[in-house]
């Protein structure tokens, strides 16, 4: 029986290694499929499946052993802790990426075309941004700028950041109904930020000419963009998540860590957003 | 092996301190080497090697003293302090202290080593899977370097070629690189596939290889000599086996062999302009093929699963032989292009080679004056290319 | 789905609760002792597995010339080798001391987290299941070296993709045993246990776990770029499409070096929990210690291209980075100069945990002095990638790190078991590693400075002598190790083993709440927080 004030420590828990199974059997799958063998894809959606279950079914518990009151205080801490920990864990993923455009902007171009390596190995390459290498690697292409779509993109996803508040705000002073409306208009924003960033990769690829392919330019463009996008559509899916949960009723001003876990990823994936669009196409 | 069994008594016996270790080149502690900056780096090292013996005696000194007289069983009584502001202090400064008087000599000798201002010749260096290019900037000698014939042989797994019998057995190659004796030497190196580090211990330095970009690094040598050293770089399978030979001589024995290098490359351009037999050829091929070829695809032409394809019964070699000249001479992924780096006459020779060993029985042959116009060919594409960029 | 509904009746008597029956126990559990106990003989399996590997790496170096596998299997060797004992058994060794000592050491129930401590210990087996499956396929495992450089990495054959993602599962599974060990550490600490009255081993792995979570997404990035690079047509490391190989051992090294020192952290907290109880006496410099090994951790960060000096940085970043490295010397000495101290004028007996630690400090401050000597950079170019370094770190991860793997293991194997190891079989143990691990590695710093380079297959002839000693000293050492195995497993069963006592070392109770529990300690403890918290260590 656990009581208010006592740690709540679980026992038998079959969700993590059902996980660890579908994640094993989703990448095994991919690197098959990546070597070129016919069970590869087939592999990758059986794991997903079994990663998706798990996640369904792991979130499930949680959220009715929260909504029995079986978490305490301390519980909720460790929660936030680890949230915000993770949180961290992902900041320092994008800064490789950050920190490989950095390096390759101010660093590793304008030693290709210095007086050394230049002049021996690349005479005819010259230190511009954007740029797809010496050896014009993918063709021509036409840099990406910033006052389309990437503007409108910052747009949304700033103002989805004020609804995200707003209905925090509504949770702890007890409005439901601001609530529902603040996630349905967060969830709402991310989507069609995932909409404009699909419409933008098209231009990309069609219009454009720039691929993942298009030199170091195309490289990082794509991988941070990508990236990025990927969180987007992974705090979308969990805002959805407690969308459906508040709906239902989950959630008081006191206990509602799951809300605020997601919110914190939430603004995370926006402060991101904001580094690309001054690194990646302001500057 | 009874050679084992001796070298196990006599290791015995060194353990003991009984016997010192003969070989002549052979030392314990870092080389001299024989440069002004090897010699430096030799000076340094000995300074830090001081100052860490000097604190260790110092440390385990009185570690050991204390585990010898402040042990229980001799009835010592632990006392109980547990902090002193002082002490903590002095042993924070004093190693700062230590640490500053090294820092200030490494500074200075690593700024010398990093000027590569007022070099009298540059000579670029390329490493390859695996085998060096040296390419003269001043003069235009230009060769590759890659493991002896020798040592390549023994160093197969079942050659039952004992190693000690071979001369210099994994340090020797076919062509070493020549430098004269007091001229500082200015090094470009880049790399064609994967990294290496090119190495000479008696230089004082090594230097990464790094494809599609270029370091640089100098040497002066003042006496004549032959150094020796390796790939310091993990290269793939046969990064243990791509020694490097630096040979200085003195001025005038330098221009000497220059003109050599260049006669000789006159004669190689002329042995491609006269007609070749199918048997010249052959013979020639083989040794073109063990010495470049065969490191991937095996000295029978049995390739390696996985990696590098068999030669022996591909239907690329014993197809259109228009094909097989093009792979070899453009390369393709992992195959390096060959195209610059052996002459016409070699050329020729390793594709009828090829054609006609290991099983493969296609009968033709290739010219090398074929090989040559094709080769003429190649270099005015590329600076079409180099326009283009 | 029947799991949701069992965990549920659970709930309801989980007091009385006792470890659950079967194999599934082990699948299923949450329990911190249960966990550690995987961790740890998980580590030492594949200590014998990486160790294996060592043994065929120094078997083919035994004499010149090739006399037992190819040189791209030798090189496969090198780098699972490598990846084996790092990944497998000394980082996961620690994370197992972690989840059996922390919550004991400060008074918690269990750690912050236990579904993800189970998700964590898993998926370090998943990872180090699909870096093995490497090894049986077509072009063999990696053998681009534990560092995975390109452009050669990518000459992989099939294994490429499996190794990137076993990296991937390694990372998750290490930053969620990180996260789980800081939230235990800053959560669940018994009221009246401030932070400054942590062991060190708390402490040191509080620490680490920020290291932990800052670097495993690095390696996860970097070779996510690896992947694309070879699958997706990028060209982070290719110069002809303005991307630079380089990069990628600076991202590398921004993960790897700050990783040597998870391996190191841990064992200067468990030297530091083992060496006062027998010296009976406090911990000299407390306080000092935790700021040395904080200083540690930051300097850790910026130090890591000192193992690039000859790619050709900026003579400014040869420079910086050498003055960076040097000064590691110091916050490192000062831990050297406080357990000297603490030895100094104490009443010390010798049992095996205590003379695996004297061993460690020494052999430690060897292997920190060739690192020193490394970092002076104009000096490394002709140390680096030879054997100097390769004895350099076998210093200071093999009888550093691994030694004190073994000191912890005997210094609470009682507390575990309620059994006493056998003693006179451990002192024989540990000379004979501590002899052969000399024979082994001493000469190695000969080898390099004479110009051997590493991760070769064969060697030139006047470097026979001292492979031959270094070859023979690792077939003692490693089936030295055996006698390990033989010892814990005779103390768990317990038969022909005394009882141990619930204080099981002289006065231990002073130094730890773990010592104020019974021996064997019980399946759930501190179910409330201690009142009184150990203070002997100010
Ligand atoms: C646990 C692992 C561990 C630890 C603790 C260390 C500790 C240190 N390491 Fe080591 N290192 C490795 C593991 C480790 N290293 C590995 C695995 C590699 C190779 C990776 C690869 O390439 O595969 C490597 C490689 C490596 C290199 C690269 C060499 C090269 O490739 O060219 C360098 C260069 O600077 C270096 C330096 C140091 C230094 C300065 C320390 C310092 O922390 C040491 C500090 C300690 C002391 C100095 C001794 C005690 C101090 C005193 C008694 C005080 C007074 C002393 C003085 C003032 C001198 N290490
Ligand atoms: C924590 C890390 C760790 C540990 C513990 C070790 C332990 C050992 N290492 Fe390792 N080593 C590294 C990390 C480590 N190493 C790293 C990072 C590299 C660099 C790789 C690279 O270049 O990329 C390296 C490289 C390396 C090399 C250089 C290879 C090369 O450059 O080509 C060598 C060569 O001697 C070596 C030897 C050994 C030996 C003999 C041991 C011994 O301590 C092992 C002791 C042996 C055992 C414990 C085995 C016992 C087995 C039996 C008795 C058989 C019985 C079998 C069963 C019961 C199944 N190691
Ligand atoms: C560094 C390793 C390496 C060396 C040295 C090398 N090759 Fe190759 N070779 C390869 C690889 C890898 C391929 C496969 C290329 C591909 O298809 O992507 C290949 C392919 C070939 C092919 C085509 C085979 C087929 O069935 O497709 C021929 C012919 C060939 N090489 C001949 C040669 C000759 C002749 C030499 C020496 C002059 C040589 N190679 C040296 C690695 C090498
Ligand atoms: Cu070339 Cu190693
Ligand atoms: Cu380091």
């Amino acid at each position: 029986m656990s009581t208010n004030n006592e740690y709540y420590i679980p026992h038998k828990a079959t969700w993590p290694i059902v996980g660890t199974g579908g994640l094993m059997i989703m990448l095994a799958g991919f690197a098959n499929y990546l070597n070129g063998s016919s069970i590869g894809s087939g592999m990758m959606m059986l794991g997903l499946s079994i990663f998706i279950v798990m996640l369904g079914g792991w979130f499930t518990l949680q959220a009715t052993e929260s909504e029995a009151g079986m978490y305490n205080k301390g519980v909720g801490i460790s929660y936030r802790m680890g949230m915000m920990w993770f949180i961290f864990s992902e900041i320092m993923f994008f800064a490789v990426f950050f920190g490989t455009l950095w390096y390759t902007r101010n660093l590793s171009v304008p030693w290709l075309a210095d007086e050394i390596t230049g002049s021996t190995l690349w005479p005819n390459f010259e230190d511009v941004w954007p740029t797809n290498g010496p050896g014009n690697r993918g063709g021509d292409y036409e840099p990406m700028g910033a006052f389309g779509l990437p503007l409108l993109n910052t747009l949304l996803l700033l103002s989805s950041g004020v609804t995200c508040t707003w209905a925090h705000h509504g949770l702890l002073e007890k409005n439901r109904d601001q609530l529902i409306k603040g996630l349905a208009a967060t969830v709402g924003l991310g989507f069609l930020f995932v909409a404009c960033q699909a419409l933008e990769y098209h231009e990309a690829y069609v219009d454009m000419g720039l691929t993942l392919g298009s030199g170091i330019y195309g490289s990082t463009f794509f991988m941070l963009t990508g990236f990025h996008g990927l969180h987007v559509c992974i705090g979308a899916i969990i805002l959805s998540v407690v969308l459906f949960r508040s709906w239902k009723g989950h959630f008081t001003p006191e206990n509602h860590f799951a809300f605020e876990a997601a919110a914190w990823y939430w603004h995370f994936v926006d402060v991101v957003w904001l580094g690309l669009f001054i690194f990646v196409y302001l500057m | 092996m009874k050679k084992t069994k001796l070298q196990l008594v006599y290791l015995t016996l060194m353990m003991l301190g009984l016997k010192s270790v003969e070989a002549s080149d052979y030392t314990l502690n870092l080389m001299k080497g024989v440069t002004k900056t090897s010699n430096d780096i030799y000076d340094l090292h000995m300074l830090t090697l001081w100052v860490c013996v000097f604190i260790g005696v110092a440390v385990f000194g009185t570690m050991f003293y204390s585990i010898y007289h402040h042990r229980k069983s001799k009835g010592h009584k632990a006392e109980q302090f547990h902090e002193n502001t002082t002490v903590e202090i002095i042993w924070t400064i004093i190693p700062t202290i230590i640490l500053i008087a090294m820092a200030i000599p490494a500074t200075k000798l690593m700024i010398e080593m990093d000027d590569v201002s007022e070099s009298e010749m540059s000579i670029k260096v390329t490493g390859w899977q695996w085998k060096w290019e040296y390419e003269y900037l001043d003069n235009g000698v230009h060769f590759f370097s890659s493991l002896d014939e020798k040592s390549n042989q023994a160093r197969k797994l079942g050659s039952d070629i004992d190693p000690r019998t071979v001369d210099h057995y994994l340090l020797n190659v076919d062509k070493p690189l020549v430098i004269p004796t007091n001229t500082k030497i200015r090094f470009l190196f880049t790399a064609a596939d994967v990294l290496h580090s090119w190495w000479v211990p008696d230089l004082g330095w090594k230097t990464d290889t790094i494809p599609g970009f270029i370091n640089e690094a100098w040497t002066l040598v003042e006496k004549a000599g032959t150094y020796r050293g390796q790939c310091a770089e993990l290269c793939g399978k046969d990064h243990g086996f791509m020694p490097i030979v630096v040979i200085a001589m003195d001025k005038p024995d330098y221009e000497l062999w220059v003109k050599e290098q260049k006669a000789l490359a006159q004669a190689q351009l002329a042995a491609a302009d006269r007609e070749w037999t199918h048997e010249e050829l052959m013979t020639k091929g083989k040794s073109i093929y063990t010495s470049s070829c065969a490191s991937c695809h095996m000295d029978d032409g049995s390739g390696m699963t996985g990696t590098f394809p068999a030669i022996a019964g591909s239907s690329m070699v014993t197809g259109d032989i228009g094909n097989e000249i093009n792979i070899v001479m453009n390369g393709q992924g992992m195959m390096p292009a060959f195209g610059s780096m052996l002459s016409a006459a070699d050329f020729a020779a390793v594709i009828t080679y090829t054609r006609n060993s290991f099983g493969n029985a296609v009968g033709d042959l290739v010219q090398p004056s074929k090989i040559k116009s094709l080769q003429a060919e190649l270099v005015s594409a590329n600076d079409d290319d180099d326009d283009d960029d | 789905m029947s799991a949701v509904a069992s965990e549920h009746e659970h709930t309801d008597d989980h007091h009385d609760h006792g470890p659950a029956k079967g194999w599934m126990r082990w699948i299923v559990t949450t329990n911190h002792k249960d966990i550690g106990s995987m961790y740890l003989i998980f580590a030492l399996i594949m200590f014998f597995v990486g160790g294996t590997m060592a043994l065929i790496i120094r078997a083919e170096l035994f004499e010149p010339g090739m006399q037992f596998v190819e040189p791209q299997f030798f090189n496969s060797m090198t780098t699972m080798h490598a990846l084996v004992m790092v990944f497998g058994a000394v980082m996961p060794a620690f994370v197992g001391f972690a989840n059996w000592m922390i919550p004991m050491m400060i008074g918690a129930p269990d750690m912050a987290l236990p579904r993800m401590n189970n998700m964590s210990f898993w998926m370090l087996v998943a990872g180090i299941l699909m870096l093995a499956s490497t090894l049986f396929m077509e072009g063999g495992a990696p053998a681009s070296g534990w560092t995975l450089y390109p452009p050669l990495v990518l000459q992989t054959g099939d294994a490429l993709p499996f190794a990137v993602f076993s990296v991937h599962l390694l990372g998750i599974s290490s930053i969620m045993g990180a996260i789980n060990i800081i939230a235990t550490i800053l959560n669940m600490r018994a009221p009246k246990m401030s932070l400054m009255q942590m062991p060190l081993f708390v402490w040191t792995w509080l620490i680490t776990g920020f290291l932990l979570i800052a670097i495993m997404p690095v390696f996860a990035g970097a070779v996510t770029m690896l992947l694309t690079d070879r699958f997706f047509e990028t060209s982070f490391f290719d110069a002809a499409g303005g991307g630079d190989p380089v990069l990628y051992q600076h991202i590398f090294w921004f993960f790897g070096h700050p990783e040597v020192y998870v391996m190191i952290l841990p064992t200067f907290g468990i030297a530091s929990t083992i060496i006062p109880v027998f010296a009976r006496k406090p911990l000299f410099g407390y306080s000092s210690m935790v700021y040395a090994t904080a200083s540690i951790a930051f300097l850790s960060f910026i130090v890591w291209a000192h193992h690039m000096f000859t790619v050709g940085m900026p003579i400014s970043g040869e420079l910086f980075f050498m003055y960076a490295t040097m000064i590691i010397a110091v916050p490192t000495g000062v831990k050297i100069f406080n357990w000297t101290a603490t030895m100094w004028k104490g009443a010390m007996t010798f049992e095996a945990p205590m003379l695996f630690s004297i061993a460690f400090v020494v052999l430690f401050t060897l292997g920190g002095f060739t690192g020193l000597m490394m970092s002076i950079a104009p000096v490394d170019f002709q140390y680096h990638d030879t054997y100097f370094i390769v004895a350099h770190f076998h210093y200071t991860l093999v009888p550093a790190s691994v030694f004190i793997l073994m000191a912890g293991g005997y210094f609470w194997i009682p507390k575990w078991t309620g059994k006493m190891y056998d003693e006179r079989l451990a002192r024989l143990h540990f000379w004979l590693s501590a002899i052969s691990v000399n024979i082994l590695f001493f000469p190695q710093h000969f080898l390099g400075l004479a110009g051997m380079p590493r991760r070769i297959p064969d060697y030139a002839t006047q470097f026979s002598d001292w492979n031959m000693v270094s070859s023979i000293g690792a077939f003692i050492f490693g089936f030295s190790q055996l006698m390990f195995v033989y010892i814990v497993i005779k103390t768990i069963k317990g038969k022909d083993c005394a009882d141990a006592t619930d204080e099981v070392w002289e006065d231990a109770a002073k130094h730890g709440l773990e010592w104020t529990l019974p021996s064997p300690v019980p399946y759930h403890t501190f179910a409330t927080p201690p009142e009184k918290i150990p203070t002997e260590h100010f």
